[in-house]
């Protein structure tokens, strides 16, 4: 099973073995990594080792911190939007993830500008 | 009730401590078969050992803040209350022969097995001598809390109170 | 209905019981709030279902309320609440809706509290029930290395739970001079090998990217740092267990009165003791009428659901007399004890206030 940062809790006393769930890929900067069908997208993350999800409009780095859905510490920009909680937004398959400095930037109107 | 001052900055409860609450055996009671140990010194709201007991050995009352009392003529040694207390603070213990033995609540990976030689620990987690699971009694009805029996030196039977727990590793 | 945790669901239970139709809304995509975290096995008596673990108690009231057939509506948030019960929803981010209700039970919960230091917004440091929920829930470990702050029975139930799922606990601090959870949880911490320090504080996390390491230092009878006895733990986690607020922004929507109890959290709405709020017909329950547990919480959201039944003539006054005086008795067995009385005095406090408003 994929364990790549090796943060998956493969076994466990009181919760038991992992049961096999359909792994989805997501795309973390760019970069394919795996995440378990229906969990959040910050538990992927977590497990594939990532520890900075994002920067300030200072530039300082930050994670999550409550993990519920109550503190946006853990905001990025998910399939180009940005200030998307990622504790309590479920991976999809393909999903594009990236850090996001300050509020952040609507990627697709840029592309859509841009181009 | 008293102020528990050694279990509220170490953590775990003195002897003296669960002398006043009448919580530690003597010798003499855990001569031959032995008897149930429970490290339960503060008014908390709980009393599933009470109704884990078919003997009703094991009497909280009520109020449910009432701390337990064991009555050990009517105890059979059974166990079932080790891991039917949610605060796994249930052991049993004994001494025989110069061999002391302790079974007490696990919840931790890796789970010990029968032959497998320990480090005995004390209430603050300290080493205190060396052990050997004996046996590991895994049973659907303790829900995933697992019982543990494990033989030391008679001489540290008042201060084990566990084994020592290795590293889980890379899970 | 507002939130569907361990209260909101019991009194989903004891509404439908009685043949009311019930609505239950969740933000969250699964029900149960945050029992589902819970792996350890609950105290109380076994009418409070003592001995079984949370997140198995969580299964059982969401299969009772599946079976009852309760309208569950998850992803679903509720945003506002206009004079005359009118409830204003937004589903799945995408439909905004009202839902005219007879009588609203609000059970949003709480939030941990956060704790102020240099370093604290670095990656790494978080609430201890955000490590809860990654470790229990998502069974992804946040860190290999944890530094617990706060002595709480948060903190050593979680440092606990950090360990059984293989993470290393360095030590538990407390900056009050003594251990504030309960002694039965401190010793399961402590014989692990685990220190826990009174009068002690986390003076910095440092680290680059993400925590490093973090500079702790002993507190004098003042609460201030004695200098010289600053020394550096490795860790590469700092979990924060230092207490919990109502979140009781809905509540001040719905116009409730509220109350300022620091030992039950803060500020929550007043409620009587059938938890009814200053606001008709519109009751609050759980963590929002107060911290307390997830077992004293059920118990509320029952009482809660069982006089809104009433209130609307669903149960006759004497069912209705009779289940609440059976569901307040093992609401008082929970409150008894050194632990228990504070709670029940600041619960009294509130009712008093109720009484006179």
């Amino acid at each position: 099973m994929t364990n790549e940062g090796g943060n998956r809790i493969e076994r466990h006393p009181i919760l038991g073995d992992a049961s096999p769930r359909k792994e989805i890929t997501l795309y973390f900067e760019g970069r394919a990594i795996f995440a378990r069908e229906g969990e959040p997208i910050m538990a992927a993350l977590v497990a594939a080792g990532v520890s900075v999800f994002r920067y300030t409009k200072k530039g300082a780095p930050r994670r999550m911190f409550c993990g519920i859905g109550r503190c946006t510490d853990c905001v990025m920009i998910v399939d180009g939007i940005p200030g998307v909680r990622t504790c309590v937004t479920t991976a999809a398959d393909g999903m594009k993830v990236e850090r996001q400095a300050g509020a952040g930037r609507w990627i697709v109107e840029e592309e859509n500008s841009n181009g | 009730m008293s102020s528990n001052d050694y279990l509220k900055t170490m953590g775990a409860p003195s002897f003296d401590e669960l002398e006043r609450a009448g919580m530690l055996p003597s010798l003499a009671d855990l001569a031959g078969r032995g008897c149930v140990c429970v490290e339960c010194v503060e008014e908390i709201p709980c009393n599933p050992c009470e109704t884990s007991c078919p003997q009703g050995a094991l009497v909280v009352g009520y109020p449910i803040t009432n701390l337990p009392v064991v009555d050990r003529s009517k105890c059979t040694l059974c166990g079932l209350c080790i891991a039917a207390c949610p605060g796994l603070a249930i052991t049993i213990k004994s001494v025989e022969a110069g061999n002391a033995k302790i079974r007490f609540p696990w919840e931790y990976l890796p789970l010990p097995a029968a032959g497998d030689e320990v480090e005995m620990v004390d209430r603050l987690g300290e080493a205190v001598c060396a052990g050997k699971i004996l046996s590991v009694n895994s049973a659907a009805k303790n829900n995933r809390t697992a019982v543990v029996t494990a033989a030391f030196p008679a001489a540290f039977v008042q201060q084990v109170a566990s084994i020592r727990r290795k590293r889980h590793g890379t899970v | 209905m507002a939130k569907a945790g361990p209260a909101g669901l019991c009194a989903a239970i004891e509404l439908k019981k009685a043949g009311a139709p019930v609505i239950l809304m969740d933000e969250n995509g699964a029900p149960g709030g945050q029992l589902f975290k819970q792996i350890h096995k609950f105290f109380g008596s076994r009418e409070h279902k003592a001995g079984i673990r949370g997140f198995d108690i969580g299964k059982e009231l969401l299969a009772e309320s599946i079976a009852l057939g309760i309208d569950v509506r998850l992803d679903t948030e509720v945003v506002g609440i206009e004079r005359g019960l009118k409830l204003w929803a937004v589903e799945k981010k995408a439909r905004s809706y009202t839902e005219e209700a007879a009588a609203i039970v609000l059970a949003t919960g709480a939030t941990e509290n956060a704790l102020s230091f240099p370093g604290w917004t670095l990656p790494g440091v978080m609430t201890a029930g955000c490590a809860q929920t990654l470790i229990n829930v998502h069974r992804v470990l946040p860190g290999k290395r944890v530094l617990m702050i706060g002595s709480g029975n948060v903190g050593v139930i979680v440092s606990y739970q950090l360990m059984q799922a293989g993470a290393e606990v360095v030590a538990v601090l407390e900056a009050l001079p003594r251990l504030g959870g309960y002694g039965v949880h401190t010793a399961k911490v402590r014989r692990a090998g685990v220190p826990l320090r009174c009068s002690t504080t986390i003076l910095r996390a440092e680290g680059k990217e993400s925590v490093e390491r973090a500079v702790i230092a002993r507190l004098d009878e003042r609460f201030q740092p004695i200098p010289g006895s600053e020394e550096t733990l490795e860790v590469d986690t700092i979990c924060l267990a230092v207490g919990l607020t109502p979140a009781i922004e809905l509540s001040c929507i719905a116009g409730c009165s509220q109350i300022y109890v620091p030992e039950l959290g803060g500020n929550m709405p007043i409620h009587d003791e059938f938890m009814r709020s200053s606001v008709d017909s519109v009751y609050v329950v759980g963590d929002l009428a107060g911290i307390e547990e997830a077992s004293t919480a059920m118990e509320e959201g029952r009482l809660a659901g069982i006089h809104a039944a009433h209130a609307m003539g669903y149960l006759d006054e004497a069912s209705m007399s009779a289940k609440a005086e059976e569901t307040r008795r093992r609401l008082s067995a929970l409150r008894q004890g050194a632990f228990g009385q504070k709670r029940f005095d600041a619960k009294r406090r509130i009712l008093e206030k109720k009484a006179a408003v």
